[in-house]
């Protein structure tokens, strides 16, 4: 029962990042698609914990950690293409001019 | 209620993988298919195949996004964005109807397969003489060794295959651009803290591989996504292609894994595990597989020379 | 179902809820930056209760601590990643 119980939060929370995809078609600008990509890493995150627990596997935990781990990379990658030539740091100008 | 989210889950992958060629906004192309990649490694979790899962999540949902974006820098950069590239409305049609027929044909193989256990029964007959408690890993490295061993020849195949594309002028240089960072920056702070848990996180991986889901190519993939948030983070430059130390790691494993098919041969058995010492030789193979396995990725992800030795 | 059965589903739903606040707020939210806040805050809260849920339900005290890497580590890469993005849309918006 309490099996089900989980089951049945997956779903909730799998419905509910699939609400995200409309920003991800919609979104006017570069960041509010990536925002959209990350909503819906951190959700999988979620719902690996919860399958996980649903079933008592250790297994699914460790997709639920690589998950995690991964997350950021593409928002990272996807910062960096704001910067000239892809190679600068969105910070960095505010070092050289404050 | 694992139904309805086998369901849901269907609709939206299906849904996901159809934004992403119909959109019109190619970034927009690209973050639905990083979020295909998550919700396949979703489904892997789903079926119970916690080693594919693992694999999904960490190139589908991880690397995968770093090597479209950054492709798609490339394309803005050449200014390739602007080219409107639309073909007639018949051929798409006619595109559009051969993927759905070829897409209803799979579904349909897959539909008619006799419902059995497949191979679990002669994997776990034979499991016990090679000491390892994960099946996957006694398929991948004992049963089946020699399509991996190719698959690995494939990799470093496809590494020489991105160098070739290299201008000869930059030759053995580096790749990709020189990253500058903000040293007391939030990027520089990543790059910093996340590389120790991704080591262990890597290590961790690799050494379960053997007992439970896990194993070289998972650990490798995560591996190399730590050096990419390295370099991204600028904390480290990439090193020289032409570097013999680099071509030994990416060359080790592959070697690593003749050896062992030919010290069986020495035993009396070409390209078969001593007798006894089938789960020490497979855990080596496994460490040097995943040195290799990352040098590799990364090496692939980050493209061929374009800064001069 | 005893009273920690109950406790559990309490923890699940809020944690849905969370989520649930979380893509409302991408969605309705008037500009980028407020988007984010959505993003980071709810969707990690969310996932805290339902970390600490299947902790209490898992019993095991090692896995309990793997579920709180989890948590952390998400903690982590979402700040980190709504920091950089926040000032990529202010560039954005600036440059373009």
């Amino acid at each position: 029962m309490m099996a089900d119980l989980f089951m049945l939060a997956a779903l909730c929370v799998l419905i509910s990042v699939a609400g995200a995809l409309i920003r991800a078609w919609r979104g006017p600008g570069r960041a509010d698609r990536m925002m959209s990509a990350q909503l819906i890493g951190s959700g999988g995150v979620g719902i690996a914990v919860l399958i996980a627990a649903a079933r008592s596997e250790p297994a699914i935990l460790d997709v639920a950690l690589v998950l995690a781990l991964l997350a950021a990379f593409a928002a990272l990658a996807f910062v960096k293409t704001v910067t000239p030539e892809g190679a600068g740091d969105p910070e960095a100008d505010e070092a050289e001019n404050p | 209620m694992s139904l309805a989210f086998d369901l849901a889950l269907c609709a939206l992958i299906l849904g996901t993988a159809g934004l992403a060629v119909a959109g019109g906004n190619l970034f927009g192309s690209v973050v639905f298919y990083i979020v295909y990649g998550v919700l396949i490694a979703l489904a892997w979790v789903s079926l119970g195949a916690a080693d594919v899962a693992l694999a999904e999540a960490a190139i589908g949902a991880g690397v995968t996004g770093v090597l479209l974006i950054g492709a798609w820098q490339g394309m803005k950069d050449a200014g390739g964005l602007e080219a409107e590239i639309t073909k007639s409305l018949p051929v798409r049609v006619l595109a559009g109807l051969g993927a759905a027929a070829l897409g209803a044909l799979v579904g349909f193989a897959i539909l008619s397969l006799p419902g059995h256990d497949g191979l679990t029964g002669p994997v776990a007959e034979n499991q016990p003489a090679l000491d390892l408690g994960n099946p996957v890993t006694a398929v991948l490295l004992s049963f089946r060794a020699y399509d991996t061993l190719l698959e690995t020849l494939v990799l470093t195949a496809a590494l020489a295959a991105v160098w070739s594309l290299t201008p000869a002028r930059f030759w053995g240089g580096i790749p990709g651009p020189k990253h500058i960072t903000r040293p007391d920056g939030v990027m520089a702070s990543f790059g910093r803290l996340l590389p120790p848990l991704g080591l262990l996180v890597a290590i961790y991986l690799v050494w379960a591989g053997a007992d439970q889901p896990g194993g070289a190519f998972q650990a490798g993939t995560v591996l190399a996504a730590v050096w990419i948030l390295i370099v991204l983070a600028g904390l480290r430059d990439e090193p020289r292609l032409s570097s013999l130390v680099l071509r030994l790691i990416v060359i080790a494993g592959p070697l690593v894994f003749l050896g062992a098919g030919l010290a069986g041969a020495l035993a009396g058995l070409a390209l078969g595990y001593p007798e006894g010492h089938a789960r020490t030789l497979i855990l080596i193979i496994e460490y040097a597989l995943t040195l290799s396995i990352a040098a590799t990725l990364a090496l692939l992800i980050a493209g061929p020379a374009r800064r001069a030795p | 179902m005893s009273a920690m059965e109950c406790f559990i589903a309490g923890l699940l739903a809020l944690g849905v809820f969370f989520y649930v606040a979380g893509t409302v707020g991408l969605l309705r939210f008037p500009d980028t930056h407020s988007r984010l806040h959505a993003l980071t805050k709810a969707d990690n809260l969310g996932l805290g209760f339902i970390v600490i849920a299947a902790g209490l339900y898992w019993g095991d005290g090692w896995i309990a601590g793997k579920l709180a890497l989890v948590w952390l580590l998400t903690l982590f890469a979402a700040g980190m990643a709504a920091q950089l993005v926040a000032r990529a849309a202010l560039k954005a918006e600036g440059g373009e």
